[in-house]
């Protein structure tokens, strides 16, 4: 009976969720005009959804201390308070407010993501163009480094990292960024590839274009479609793995709010019947579906342009 | 015939090139680190006598080479050294985990490969229903939950109630159908987080076949549309499917690691976490080696049966 009243209210949620989606999207396309509008028209309203959890996260990461009720790591009640008016989603572990650590998990957990993605895709990208640009034996020494990084599964490969150099945030974004930046290099080489041997690229050789100009003016404007879907695949991917080592407890380090590891932190609860420690797990996940939602839209627009 | 021994042959040989160059830079790893291993692991006030006792203890005055070439050879022996945080030998702490993380991931693979699979089958049959969008929507988001989020999701609905137990607490004693139920919840978890990628590709390789001339000739002589997925599409569709197959058993690898420490089951994936806070190099290594070997395992049987499911490859004239 109780799994039929949570099927219930599943569908509830979903319900709402759609609706929220195409309220956004309504009122993106009525503030918008020209291109932009007409991009939006396109969007399912499962984007629109995404659009909108996306634009609520970014919102509550850059005002987390404005929203916030609490400081991130002041104790203000006893351990593992239930929900009440002053503490919304009660107290932690440690008696710290819950609602509070979960706002400035947004600011602390996207963050790293967002950086870790950044700099995993610059690198990867910036090689995988030069490396299909320049051809010859450049091409062959990096293909096969990364070849040879990647036959060894992610996890594993960041777990044997970390042991090595020690666990912390920034030897952890060092790691990961490394890791992904491989997948982002074999994508933008597979893309770059097909786009080197098109006649314009021979013609703007023949023109003396230089490297840089070559691959920034020439290549990158046509690679630039697959290349954002995968920011937002690899982001999903970096935010995943980032949250999963800190669940772990080899990620974000205490006290640091962080949702993997509050999860870690408040885990016990979960057999008493209490559903506080799912909520950080809920942000995590609701944030890759949305991302995933927005990248799936911009994956049929980047295909269908091609038909 | 010969063709495709040669091709196996080559395949091997190719895989065993790899795990030997996995093997290099799992041990070489550690020699990345700035400055000495057992300083940075002993910590800035150890005394230079201890220092230079347990670079003995750990054979840091040998050359790496030297060091290599043991670790390998033992390796390939099953034996992998000592651990430092309980001195026991590796192989034992490993033994009976292997099996344990073994058994779980083939359990995930037993109910999610044939569930993935039918579910693609019947999504490409009844396309851009309600059917396949909700199986869609589904597969989209069960690809973006992190496991634990899963795990713990599951914990509350089924373990709450007390359906079955929210820890896999196994041992050599469990009998086989109580190992099952304990393990179920786990095992459960992995499914639900390789299905849906699985599901997806099957149905993705299907449609894609649809419309080609010969299912369209299918269609005209009349044939039921379950046949001509079935008889028609599916046999030519394998090649990828058998890849994401593979694929998602080799993420298993990986997944097994989180399942295995929220449900507390002693596993390998357990071992390495415990092992990694606890900066025991030799043990990750050993763990590290296994976890790789079985992924380019996977790769390479998924490489040999996606040619042999195609006759064109293996009868090539």
């Amino acid at each position: 009976m109780s799994i039929l009243i949570n099927l219930f209210w599943v569908a509830v949620a979903v319900a709402v969720a759609m609706g929220a989606g195409w309220l956004f999207r309504a009122a993106a396309i009525a503030l918008t005009k020209g291109a932009t509008a007409r991009m939006l028209r396109t969007a399912p309203v499962t984007a629109g959804f995404g659009m909108l959890v996306i634009l609520i996260y970014v919102v509550v990461a850059i005002f987390a201390p404005l929203i916030a009720p609490f400081q991130e790591r002041e104790v203000v009640g006893a351990q593992f308070m239930v929900w009440d008016s002053v503490h919304k989603l009660g107290t932690d572990n440690l008696g710290r407010d819950m609602l509070t650590r979960l706002i400035y998990a947004a600011r602390n957990t996207v963050g790293i993501a967002f950086a870790t993605t950044a700099l995993a895709f610059v690198a990867g990208s910036v090689l995988g163009l030069l490396a299909a640009t320049v051809g010859g034996w450049l091409d062959q020494v990096l293909s096969r480094i990364v070849d040879i990084l990647m036959a060894i599964p992610a996890l594993v490969f960041a777990l044997l990292l970390l042991t090595i150099f020690g666990t912390s945030v920034l030897k952890m974004v060092l790691v990961i960024a490394t890791i992904d930046a491989t997948r982002v290099f074999r994508l933008a080489r597979s893309v770059a590839q097909d786009i080197v041997v098109m006649d314009y690229i021979e013609a703007a050789k023949l023109r003396g274009e230089g490297l840089w100009r070559l691959i920034t003016r020439e290549i990158l404007p046509n690679a630039m479609a697959p290349l954002v879907a995968e920011f937002g695949l690899r982001f999903c991917f970096v935010f995943l793995m980032i949250s999963a080592l800190s669940f772990l407890g080899l990620g974000v380090q205490p006290p640091t709010a962080d949702w993997g590891s509050m999860v870690r932190e408040n885990a016990s609860l979960i057999t008493f019947g209490d559903i506080t420690p799912l909520l950080p797990a809920g942000a995590i996940a609701l944030l890759t579906v949305a991302v995933n939602f927005v990248v799936d839209w911009m994956l049929h627009r980047a295909s269908g342009l091609k038909e | 015939m010969s063709v495709i021994w040669t091709m196996i042959a080559k395949r091997l040989g190719l895989g065993l090139l790899t795990l030997f160059i996995i093997s290099l830079i799992i041990f070489g790893a550690t020699e990345l680190l700035p400055g000495d291993l057992a300083k940075s692991i002993l910590g800035q006030s150890a005394t230079p006598e201890t220092v230079a006792a347990f670079r003995r203890e750990l054979g840091l005055d040998l050359p790496a080479h030297t060091r290599y070439l043991n670790w390998l050879f033992g390796a390939l022996q099953g034996d992998f050294g000592t651990s430092l945080a309980n001195k026991r030998p590796i192989s034992d702490l490993i033994a009976t985990r292997l099996g344990n993380t073994l058994f779980l991931a083939l359990y995930a693979a037993a109910i999610s490969v044939p569930l993935s699979l039918t579910l693609g089958v019947l999504a490409a049959l009844y396309r851009n229903s309600i059917f396949d969008r909700a199986v869609n929507a589904l597969a989209l988001t069960s690809i973006s939950f992190p496991e634990f989020f899963v795990a713990y999701i599951l914990i509350f609905v089924l373990a709450q109630s007390g359906l079955f137990p929210s820890m896999a607490q196994v041992d050599a004693r469990t009998g086989f159908a109580e190992m099952l139920y304990r393990t179920f919840l786990p095992a459960l978890t992995l499914t639900l987080v390789v299905t849906a990628h699985m599901m997806r590709m099957t149905r993705a390789a299907i449609i894609n076949l649809l419309a080609s001339p010969y299912i369209e000739m299918a269609r005209l002589k009349g044939i039921k549309p379950m046949r001509v997925i079935l008889r028609h599409a599916l046999p030519n569709a394998l090649a990828p499917i058998i890849t994401v197959v593979a694929l998602n058993l080799a993420y298993l690898i990986t997944g097994v690691v989180v399942v295995e420490v929220v449900f507390v089951y002693p596993g390998l994936g357990q071992l390495m976490v415990d092992s990694v806070a606890k900066r025991d190099f030799p043990v990750v290594q050993a763990v590290a080696l296994i976890f790789a070997a079985a992924y380019v395992l996977l790769n390479l049987t998924a490489d040999v049966l996606s040619t042999l499911s195609n006759p064109r490859l293996v009868h090539r004239k």
